[in-house]
């Protein structure tokens, strides 16, 4: 892993921390641009999902981790505590894999 | 007051455990176990380490994982600015307590009656979520380098993290379907483009969710979380 990478995303994610927090203060940004500032998790964790799920570099690929991440889904969506999701999602994608190695 | 720090150690646990995995996956992306801690330490904002850790995983460039990391910590300048009128004191105190302002902080806070209040659970949840975040991590990094992640299924552990955290950003409907478009545009790109730049390019969801902006206040916001 290259230094770069820790020094750049270290200081931006301060930078932007600050930004909000001590160098605009209590100023108001236009809606817009707050909704749209708070819209990002949203569209850009379902794509890092789409992109750990069913891809490896850049190519579509259907496997195991299909299967973890519907299960960790389905638990999410039953509200199950994030240490329950996690086995589950983890543990049945390892579940999987050791069952194909068998067959 | 003890129900504030009673709910910030719930939250710390948890991100415990979420900074184990993070340790894990960064140092088998091949991370050293000095970066990782640096990168919980420095970066202190989880998805966007995640989302770097991923992208540098699957072989995308440090820029395009920068950029996407950077686009995730975006909404902590929000939180900022919504947060300022209760982080009162000296610059340097805010200079410090702006490396703390994350996603829990910011809703423990903002949910906290008073100033004293606020005060308490700011400062309580940011003292817990930094240890815990930063100890799980060790862990993780440590341990990492000793097994094989493919065995034990934790390259899933990425998505599966990612699907916990998407999940109360799916609460209103400009929300989904900024989900969906992300989700959308990633698939069709990833076969034409380096890895990475879909991703960023995912973002474009974002416009797409505002136009569902009038929809919400009506009916998004009752909705439940999934179908």
């Amino acid at each position: 892993m290259s230094w770069w990478l820790v020094a750049w995303l270290s200081l931006g994610a301060y930078a932007l921390k600050v930004l909000g927090l001590v160098v605009l203060g209590g100023r108001e940004l236009p809606a817009v641009v707050n909704r749209c500032l708070t819209l990002i998790p949203a569209a850009l964790l379902a794509a890092l999902i789409m992109k750990d799920t069913v891809t490896v570099g850049q190519e579509l690929v259907i496997d195991a981790r299909l299967v973890g991440v519907s299960v960790a889904a389905a638990a999410t969506t039953r509200r199950l505590p994030l240490t329950a999701v996690l086995i589950l999602g983890v543990g049945s994608t390892a579940l999987v894999r050791a069952a194909a190695r068998l067959i | 007051m003890r129900d504030v720090v009673r709910a910030s150690v719930v939250i710390g646990v948890a991100s415990g455990i979420y900074a184990i995995s993070f340790g894990v996956l960064s140092v088998s992306a091949g991370g050293s176990v000095l970066q990782t801690c640096l990168l919980s330490l420095l970066v202190f904002t989880g998805a966007s380490q995640f989302s770097a850790v991923s992208v540098i995983s699957a072989g995308g460039s440090v820029a395009s994982a920068v950029s996407g990391g950077l686009l995730l910590a975006a909404r902590n300048g929000v939180y900022g600015l919504a947060l300022s009128p209760s982080i009162r004191g000296s610059l340097t105190k805010r200079m410090l307590a702006a490396q703390f302002v994350i996603d829990e902080t910011t809703a423990m806070t903002s949910a906290a009656p008073d100033q004293r209040a606020k005060d308490w659970a700011f400062w309580s949840c940011a003292v817990m979520l930094f240890t815990c975040w930063n100890l799980g991590t060790l862990i993780g990094a440590l341990a990492g380098s000793s097994i094989d992640p493919e065995t034990f299924g934790l390259d899933a552990a990425f998505p599966v993290v990612f699907v916990a955290m998407v999940a109360p950003h799916l609460a209103t409907r400009s929300g989904r379907r900024a989900a969906v478009i992300g989700a959308t545009v990633t698939l069709v790109l990833t076969p034409f483009l380096p890895i990475g730049l879909p991703i960023l390019l995912s973002s474009v969801g974002v416009f797409v969710g505002l136009v569902a902006h009038e929809d919400d206040d009506s009916s998004g916001q009752s909705s439940e979380v999934a179908p």
